[in-house]
């Protein structure tokens, strides 16, 4: 099989040997059986040859394995679809000037974790001074005023909250993802924000998490939505990008 | 690891760290300073929480068909009707001596239904209702020290770990019946501490959930039953192991002080109860939060209960090495409350964590000498030794070897109480083999490295005696800036000033704010709490620690 330059293999130690690792728990105790399940998955995964290196009993009714093999996969990168960042990452001095011609006051920004969430670690990395990969938080703008309600915030309190303050933008953060409260939360929030705001004048809603899907942004009723890894500098950038089309909040 | 390892390491003719003594001294009487003027709030409040928690030790417990519980109806009906400045259980036994219900069951019903009168009985009425409610309570109390006496015998009988650290494993299905074969697992695989994570919504609730529950949000509902049902199969699978398997749950948010007494009801053996972490990372009122752990470390106390406070949350949100001092000053004051409250030495397992940025050029050196610091400032208390979370990234592989070093440091520096570390930590739920791969981790640096205490000796001013003492000298400063904060009104308590102003974790909670604000009350000058009264009573008898060795160790006590 010969890889044209957008058909490529994983590479273990040599081109296109589409050598992987892989490792998970079948509930089954350890034995001849239990090894020949595994090599059956991995070969339904499309392992082989698959070589399995490492079997061991994770009490008496289940077994840990880790198997090596080729994957018989392609990956066409023709096929691959990126979501490029709609907006230019600008310096914290830049955007502190834009917001200045723009807004001639500060942009405020009211953050929380809602619901039952109080996972702040997403949200401080991104407003706190302290910062997150060595970019300061938005606190640190001098043009932007940053309101942190902190964690288990009620969604009626951060819509009084965003009143109060008139925010600009409104940051949510969701870290605990189990049976999808980071969806189920966000779609509560949105949809108390456009009930208590009249038609366009809703602030910018933008939620955060490590589990929320790219383009999901409609879907969940906000304006946009930020995964794992996210700096301070991206939302900041991103802040002054939509409001080129965001209008004054007079509420 | 022989038990002589320990003996050598906490020996007190070598200290690890050569610490000032004065200064020592100096941190602990201005944790003193700090902290008692807000003792001495407490002791002018109550809150609902409280007063229903002396109900449930009077044997009130169940809820109605919607899951109210019945200790929150009477409260409320209590409260509507003649406030509870007086407390809760003046005006309820005076209302059963009137004959408006036969027991204190029927009385919550028919309060709920708005058919009962309270009134604050005064002169003989008064003294006979309170009488009658401290003799009410005396029963609950009983089943406390039952079960103490009880977890003493079973100790005796299974043994404590054999090992130190002792390893401390969570389950969190959100199905307690899930939990159970997990937690027997687990324990059979070598945790000797199982805690049950509760739902992440738990704190805010107040009122505690009834009956076993299946289902919760990343962590299961700490309630009376489950309670009961998971100690119970700790108590077969201790039987069959040959080994007391503990069982840890979370004594914090709105309801502390009444999971606390159904910890005690229920013989839980160790509860997360930290002093400031309600007010800071909950948004829990402070004065809420004080009032209430006061008579939850008061229960702690009298049921025998290691309670583990929460220093690793500062990190999480703090940097580990600019706020190291933090942690210090965390402990110095969870000690200084904890001991007011009646708690002793061997109860306090104070926290901290493995959370400095891995990518810091000596970040472990620093963490030696930050948990050498937390062992010698606290020798005979069961520190707590946290896992790294912060920097747990995607990268599984990594992780696993940042655990085996948090392993490392654990077992150099004489930690007692180890949270095993998962490599999927910020990535998903552990996998069932996470955690046998952890205790793989955990085992061999106990096997390889266990009896390292004793070559382990950092050199005078080296790096890490140095760092040491830095952190200490950081801490008295910090120390002796709440202690006179000054910058509020006058009379203000400058704990709650430094608390409102920021001081820890960066986030401001002002002492008239917070979550669970409306439940706190000013006492009037007859109230009464028979349970308070009994706790407070001073007790005969020293008990024995339980963990045998560590507290006759080192002569020089952690006194407050």
């Amino acid at each position: 099989m010969k890889a044209s330059a957008d058909i490529i293999r994983p590479y273990g130690d040599t081109t296109d040997d589409g050598m992987v690792q892989v490792s998970f728990t079948l509930p089954v105790p350890l034995d001849k059986r239990a090894e020949g399940a595994a090599l059956q998955l991995a070969a339904k995964m499309g392992l082989a040859p698959a070589l399995l290196v490492h079997a061991m009993a994770m009490g008496s009714d289940f077994t840990f394995f880790i198997v090596y093999g080729s994957v018989s996969h392609l990956v066409d990168l023709r096929e691959v679809i990126v979501i490029e960042r709609e907006f230019a990452l600008l310096s914290a001095k830049d955007v502190n000037a834009a917001i200045k011609k723009r807004l001639h006051r500060k942009l405020v920004v009211v953050g929380a974790c809602i619901g039952t969430d109080a996972h702040t670690v997403g949200i401080d990395a991104i407003l706190n001074i302290k910062g997150f990969a060595g970019e300061k938080g938005l606190e640190y703008y001098s043009e932007i005023r940053v309101v942190n309600c902190g964690a288990q915030v009620l969604v009626p309190e951060l819509v009084a909250r965003a009143r109060a303050e008139k925010a600009d933008a409104v940051l949510v953060s969701q870290v605990v993802t189990q049976k999808d409260r980071h969806i189920h939360n966000t779609m509560t929030m949105s949809a108390a924000f456009r009930e208590a705001y009249p038609a366009g004048k809703v602030p910018l809603l933008v939620v955060g998490g490590p589990r929320f899907e790219q383009g999901s942004a409609d879907a969940l009723g906000v304006d946009r939505v930020f995964g794992k890894g996210t700096t301070p500098g991206e939302v900041a950038s991103y802040l002054v990008h939509a409001m080129a089309t965001m209008r004054e909040q007079t509420t | 690891m022989s038990p002589v390892t320990r003996m050598t390491q906490n020996s007190p003719a070598k200290p690890k760290l050569e610490l000032d003594p004065t200064v020592i001294r100096k941190a602990r009487s201005l944790a003193r300073k700090a902290g008692a003027p807000v003792v001495k709030i407490t002791k002018t409040h109550t809150t609902v929480s409280v007063e229903r928690a002396v109900l449930r030790l009077a044997g009130l417990s169940g809820a109605d068909h919607e899951g109210v519980p019945w200790v929150n109806h009477l409260v409320d009906a209590v409260r509507d009707e003649v406030g509870l400045e007086h407390g809760v259980t003046t005006p309820v036994f005076d209302a059963l001596r009137r004959g408006e219900a036969p027991d204190l069951l029927t009385l919550a019903q028919k309060s709920a239904a708005d058919s009962v009168s309270f009134r604050v009985p005064q002169g003989r009425d008064g003294s006979a209702a309170q009488k009658l409610a401290l003799r009410s309570v005396k029963p609950g109390m009983a089943r406390i020290d039952k079960n103490r006496a009880t977890r003493e015998r079973l100790v005796k009988r299974h043994g404590n770990p054999k090992q130190r650290p002792w390893i401390y494993l969570i389950v969190a299905t959100g199905d307690i019946y899930e939990d159970i074969p997990q937690a027997q697992t687990a324990a059979r695989e070598g945790a000797d501490i199982i805690a049950v994570i509760r739902s992440t919504g738990q704190s805010l609730l107040d009122f505690v959930p009834e009956g076993a529950t299946r289902e919760g949000y990343a962590g299961t509902y700490a309630t009376q039953e489950n309670f009961r049902l998971m100690r119970a199969a700790l108590d077969d699978v201790s039987k069959e192991l040959g080994r007391y398997i503990r069982l840890v749950n979370y004594a914090s948010g709105l309801c502390m002080p009444e999971i606390a007494t159904l910890a005690g009801l229920e013989r839980l053996d160790m509860m997360l109860n930290d002093s400031m972490y309600g007010i800071l990372f909950r948004d829990i009122n402070p004065i809420r939060t004080f009032v209430d752990q006061r008579f939850s470390r008061q229960i702690h106390a009298r049921a025998g209960i290691i309670i583990n406070t929460g220093e690793d949350n500062y990190l999480t949100t703090a940097d580990a090495v600019d706020a190291a001092h933090t942690v210090t000053v965390s402990q110095l004051m969870n000690e200084y409350f904890a001991k007011e409250a009646g708690l002793q030495d061997w109860q306090l397992g104070l926290g901290h964590a493995f959370e400095i940025n891995p990518e810091i050029p000596d970040s472990f050196r620093m963490e030696l000498a930050q948990a050498l610091l937390a062992r010698q400032l606290f020798p005979k208390a069961p520190l707590k030794w946290m896992p790294p979370t912060k920097y747990m990234t995607g990268d599984v592989f990594r992780g696993y070897l940042l655990d085996g070093f948090f392993n490392l440091v654990g077992t150099m520096t004489g930690q007692d109480i180890l949270l095993v570390g998962m490599m999927t930590e910020a990535v998903v739920t552990p996998f069932l083999s996470d955690r046998d791969l952890a205790l793989q981790n955990v085992r061999y640096v106990l096997n390889a490295a266990g009896g390292l205490a004793e070559d382990f000796h950092p050199p005078r001013d080296g790096f890490i005696q140095t760092r040491a003492r830095q952190v200490l000298s950081e801490a008295v400063d910090l120390l002796e800036k709440i202690a006179n904060d000054t910058t509020g009104q006058p009379g203000s308590v400058p704990l709650l000033q430094a608390i409102g102003d920021g001081t820890f974790g960066l986030m401001k909670r002002p002492a008239d704010a917070g979550k669970g604000l409306d439940g706190v009350v000013k006492r009037a000058p007859g109230y009464d709490n028979p349970v308070s009264t009994l706790l407070e009573r001073p007790t005969v008898s020293e008990r024995r620690p339980p963990i045998a060795g560590s507290a006759s160790d080192n002569p020089k006590g952690a006194e407050a």
